[in-house]
This record gives structure tokens, sequence and C-alpha cells, in this order.
């Protein structure tokens, strides 16, 4: 109880001493005359968040690119040997790192590819069906669960029980089910198809995809009853089948929002981290970029090395977004 | 922003028109019931390693460790030992997720409070305060939605944790003050509004600027305050997007790990960081794993089930989190 009471004084302490402030500041500038009153007040108004956007984004994200080019060990809060690009030369020289990168490629097009697809399916096939919103909101919930904890849920799913008749493993129950022999898949580094990649890499994508599709298939859902009636009619007259309507018709107009849903997927995917080290910590061949972000600044303290991942996740989600802001304008343009 | 309303199911071959032929017509009905009949198979799927949680989560750890969950169903037995074990505080292999159950609540509410309202004020500046670079500050908040939290993190904590130090011919200037992080849980706060401040003043921005221009421009005439306006006629306005906001951005920080990890004191760390150490400390404790991964889901899932409507409208209007 004196927790609990502890736990919303300080909640609340917090947010009374932030608002009195920004108050007091308010009443400050109204003794200010004329014009730098006007300016007082918008300084007010608009002061904290330039503030906390510029010690918390802006310098930090300037800093981290001059970090990537210092020295790679040494003192995580200390680093003061530049090496040039020695980093960023490493990362992709480095054969581990380029296992990192290419997992990455794949969380990318079959996280992203699988997470829009079943959401563009899943929201065209149940538009308009009985009990539309139960069926969506089962695949909706995921979303609102921690990665961390879908990692959980997902080790029940994955798990290999030291007794094999005592499998409590779905995916092994399964798997026995229908003959084969049960493995610990989370190990499984083979790719049955080469070029492919690793199982257990595909298998942390499912859980991706499982927390992702909700997200694409409400986004989209509302994207595609957003279509005007009229063209679905004119094109059903025209004696388009369904499925050409959805093609030809739906998808070109519902396209500004494949692609918001397509970019925020990626972005997503690319920040991976909690899933990962609650399965596997990156063992295995599975690591990420996110991941091994972390796990070079902070448990091996390296913080250069570090910088430069996290410069090079920065780099490939610059053009993701542009596009992404000139697909909607584009959009907002016809509109 | 308003959600589209859903209107009854129609026949599935309604669209085909009187006039199509009988074949056509039970080709395109069946092709639809199959799609129909796959969608609720996936959905089901999508529940199912939830719900296995769920049940195991009430499985004494005997049952979980030799049996799988849909064993259940036909051996039923039912136990709340799990939850016990998890939430108790007391004895040297205790979890005390109730304390870190408070920790998360602790960092959520201010951390979901503090960034909306700097955003909305932000907003409102750029929505209808004329000063000079007015565009080119919302372009510079737009451009930031772009930066990673893994550009920002290392710098940041070193920041908050050392605070800012300049140094000029000798004399060292201190411009931000060490804030302590290894006993408050401010950082983690300040952190999380930092985070969180370039998406929601986009959102809200593009909100109020889209208020009636009259209503507001009336009472700046009547002599109304930038304050009073704020208060009296922009914030009941936004009530709506303000929810959705909310709403998102509570989730978000609730079930956030890195922030949490990296930001949080070590007494303070949130609940999701404590089912990672489970799982790495405990990890052949199942029983403990079930029960641990269900109180961290229970508020979000109950934010989930009541809320689901505002949810959907932040995802709908906030679809590049950065």
């Amino acid at each position: 109880m004196g927790d609990l009471v502890a736990t919303f004084g300080t909640a609340l302490a917090g947010i009374a001493i932030f608002l009195l402030v920004l108050l007091g500041i308010y009443f400050v500038t109204g003794f200010l005359p004329g014009r730098s009153k006007e300016r007082g007040r918008v300084a007010v108004f608009l002061g904290p968040a330039v503030l906390f956007l510029l010690i918390g984004l802006l310098i930090p994200a300037i800093r981290t690119i001059f970090l990537s080019l210092y020295t790679n060990k040494g003192d995580a809060l200390d680093v003061n040997k530049y090496v040039g690009l020695s980093n960023y030369r490493k990362i992709f020289g480095d054969k581990a790192t380029r296992m990192v990168l290419l997992n990455n490629l794949w969380w990318v097009i079959l996280g992203t590819g699988f997470s829009v697809g079943v959401g563009l399916a899943v929201a065209r096939i149940a538009d308009q069906m009985k009990g539309e919103r139960v069926w969506k909101s089962l695949i909706f919930l995921p979303t609102a669960i921690s990665m961390v904890g879908a990692g959980i849920i997902w080790r029940f799913v994955y798990n290999k029980s030291p007794d094999p008749a005592h499998e409590f493993g779905l995916l092994n129950a399964v798997v026995t089910k229908v003959g084969a022999s049960p493995r610990i898949w989370l190990l499984q580094q083979q790719n049955y198809v080469p070029g492919a990649p690793h199982l257990n890499t595909v298998l942390l994508i499912v859980i991706f995809i499982w927390i992702q599709a909700g997200f694409c298939t409400t986004v989209l859902s509302a994207a595609v009853k957003g279509v005007p009636d009229s063209l679905k009619e004119a094109a059903s007259i025209d004696g388009a089948t369904d499925l050409q309507a959805f093609r030809k018709v739906t998808i070109p107009y519902i396209m500004p929002t494949i692609v918001a849903v397509s970019t925020t997927t990626i972005i997503a995917v690319l920040k991976v981290f909690d899933i990962i080290q609650s399965t596997t910590g990156g063992n295995f061949n599975t690591d990420v970029l996110a991941n091994e972000m972390y796990d070079k600044t902070y448990p091996q303290n390296q913080p250069g090395y570090g910088a430069a991942l996290a410069v090079i996740i920065f780099a490939v989600v610059v053009p993701v977004v542009i596009v992404n802001l000139r697909s909607q304008r584009r959009a907002r343009e016809i509109a | 922003m308003t959600l589209p309303i859903i209107t009854p199911a129609s026949t599935p071959y309604e669209h085909l028109g009187k006039d199509a032929p009988l074949g056509k017509k039970l080709a395109a009905s069946l092709s639809t019931r199959i799609g129909r009949a796959a969608v609720i198979v996936v959905c089901l799927l999508w529940t199912v390693p939830t719900f296995g949680l769920l049940v195991s989560s009430f499985r004494p750890e005997n049952d979980i460790k030799t049996t799988g969950w849909w064993t259940f169903f036909t051996h039923p037995a039912v136990t709340l030992q799990n939850y016990r074990d998890v939430l108790s505080s007391s004895g040297g292999n205790a979890d005390n997720f109730g304390k870190y159950f408070l920790n998360t609540v602790r960092i959520t509410l201010p951390a979901t409070f503090i960034p909306i309202v700097i955003a909305a004020l932000a907003a409102y500046a750029l929505a209808w305060m004329s000063f000079k670079g007015r565009d080119w500050v919302f372009v510079g908040v737009v451009a930031l939605m772009v930066v990673p939290i893994q550009m920002a993190m290392v710098p940041l904590l070193r920041l908050l944790n050392l605070g800012g130090h300049l140094t000029i011919s000798g004399h060292t200037y201190t411009i931000f003050p060490n804030l302590d992080i290894n006993s408050s849980v401010v950082s983690v706060w300040i952190a999380h509004t930092c985070f969180a401040l370039p998406l929601a003043i986009f959102l809200l921005k593009n909100f109020i600027q889209a208020l009636p221009k009259d209503l507001i421009e009336a009472a700046r005439i009547d002599g109304a305050s930038h304050l009073t306006v704020f208060l009296k006629v922009v914030l009941p306005l936004a009530v709506p997007a303000l929810a959705s906001l909310a709403i998102f951005q509570f989730l978000w920080v609730w079930n956030d790990f890195l922030v949490g990890k990296v930001f949080g004191p070590s007494d303070l760390k949130p609940m999701t960081w404590k089912l990672n150490d489970l799982v790495g400390s405990k990890g052949q404790d199942w029983q403990r794993l079930t029960a641990g991964a269900f109180v961290s889901m229970i508020v979000p899932l109950g934010v989930f089930f009541s809320l689901q409507r505002y949810f959907v409208r932040g995802l709908t209007a906030g679809a590049v989190k950065g």
C-alpha cells in the first residue's frame, strides 16, 4: 500500500512540478513589454519541445555520427581516438557482421512482405464478413502485447522438452503427430533452400509477423472501407470479377496507405531488439543490427562500433521515410 | 479521423447483379466462402499461442513441464500458485513482480502525460502563433521523426548521467546538470519524452490547425490570452486526438524494453526488463514465465479491449513512430 502511494506520489509530483515550472515562466513573461511579451509567450509554448528535441534527439544524433568515427575500445563514456571509417570497414568486412546484415535483409523482406500481405488479404476478405470486428480483433490482439511478452509466448511454441515422451512445445507436438522427430527449433541454423535464411531466423521473423500483421490489417482495413462504392460499382457494371475489381480499383486507390504501412513496418523491423533478446539473445546466427548495436555498445563496451551500427540503421531508415512522405504528399495533391 | 461505419453483411455475389449467369454466381460464392473460412482459420491460429500461455499460467508446475497446455482440457487442474510465486516479495528466490509492476506504472504515467502536454503546447504555437521561422521549426520536427532511438541513445544517456560540461580555456561550465540516473526515474521520463515528441507534435499540429479559424480568432479579438485560448478553446476540441495519442503512447511506454533497460536505474527497471531477466536466469522455470508474462500483459490487454476504437485511431493516424 505504501508502495502504491509512493508510486503515484512520484508520478504526480513529476507531473505537477513540470506544470508549475511552465506556468511560472508564462506568468513571468506577462511582465515583459510589448513585442518581447509575445516572443516570451512563443518561447513558453514552443520552448520545452525545442529544448527536449535538441538535447534528446538532434545533438545526440550528431554526436553518434562523430562517435562512429572514434576508437572502438575503451570506456563507453570516454572515446577519444579518431579512427576514420575503420568501424564501418570492420562492419562490412567482418564475416559475422555481414551475417547480421544479411539477416536484417531477410527480416525486412519476409517480415514486411508477410505482415503487409496477411494484412491486405484479411482486410479484403474480412470486409463485410459476419463478425468482422471479432475476427479482426483476434488478429490485432498481439499488437497490444510487449515484444518481450511475445518472445515468451513463442518460446512455448518452439520449445523442445529434454524428455521426448513429454513434449510440451506446440510445434514439436504437431511435428511428432505427423511422424517427424522433434527439434530444438531456435538452434536450427540450416537453410533448406540455398540462399534462403536460416530456419531459426525464419521462426523469429514469424514472431514479428504475428505481432505486426494486426497493425497492417487494421490500417489497411480502414483504407479498404474508404474506397468509394461508386468506383466498385462501376467496375462491377463493366463486368469485372471481385478479384479484378480489387486489383484494378481498390489496390491503386489505397496505394498510399499500403506504402505508409510498409514503411512503418520496415522501420519497426529495423529496430527489432526485444524479440531477439527474449529468445536467442542473438546467438546461433540470429543476430540483427539493433541487437548487435546494443551488445557492442554496452556488454562489449565498443561504443564506436555500436555507433557505426546505429548510423547504418539511420541510413536505411532515411530513404524509407522520404519515400513515405513523398507518397503521402502525392496522395494529398491528387485528393 | 472517424472510423468507417461497418455496414451489414451483404450476400457474397450480390454485386454480380441479377443478370449474371448462375454458374458465375455460384463460383463467386464458393471462392468467397473459401476465403472467409481461411480468414477464420488464420484468426484462430493467431490466438492459439496467447491462449496457450493463458491456460498454462493456471496449470501446476509439474503439468506445465511434462505435458502441453492442450492436455488441460482432458486433465484439468487449476492452480494460482504460479501467480503467487511471481508476485511474492519474500524469500531469496522471490521475483517480486508487484514491485516491477509499480515501477512500470511509475515510468508510464508521467512518460505518457509529459510528452503530450509539451507536444500540445508546441502544436498550438506552430498552428496559431505567428513568429519568424515557424514553418522551418515544423519541418525540423518532422525531420527528427527519422532518427531511430539507437541513434540518440548513447549520447543522451551520457548527458543525463554525467551532465553537460563545456570547457573553454581552462574553465569548465556546466550547461546541463548531472541528473544522477542511478537513483532517479526522471531520466527514463526524459528519454521517453524526447523519443515521443516528433510524432506527437506532427499529429497534434495537423489536428489543431484544422480547427475552425473563426473560433480561435474571435477569442483572440475578445482579448483572450494565448493561454486562455489554448486551455478553453483548443484543448477541449482536441480531446479525440489527445485521447488517441495518449493511449498509443501509454501502450508504447508500458511495453517498452529498450529505453527502460538502458535508462532505468537498476532499482527502477520496468516489468519488461524483469520478464526478460527471468528468461535468462530462470528460463527453465516455465511456470514463472507464464504467470509473469500475463501479469505484464494484463494492463495492455485491458486497454486494448476497452479502448480499442481510440487505439485504432491512434495507430491509423500515427503510421510513423520514430
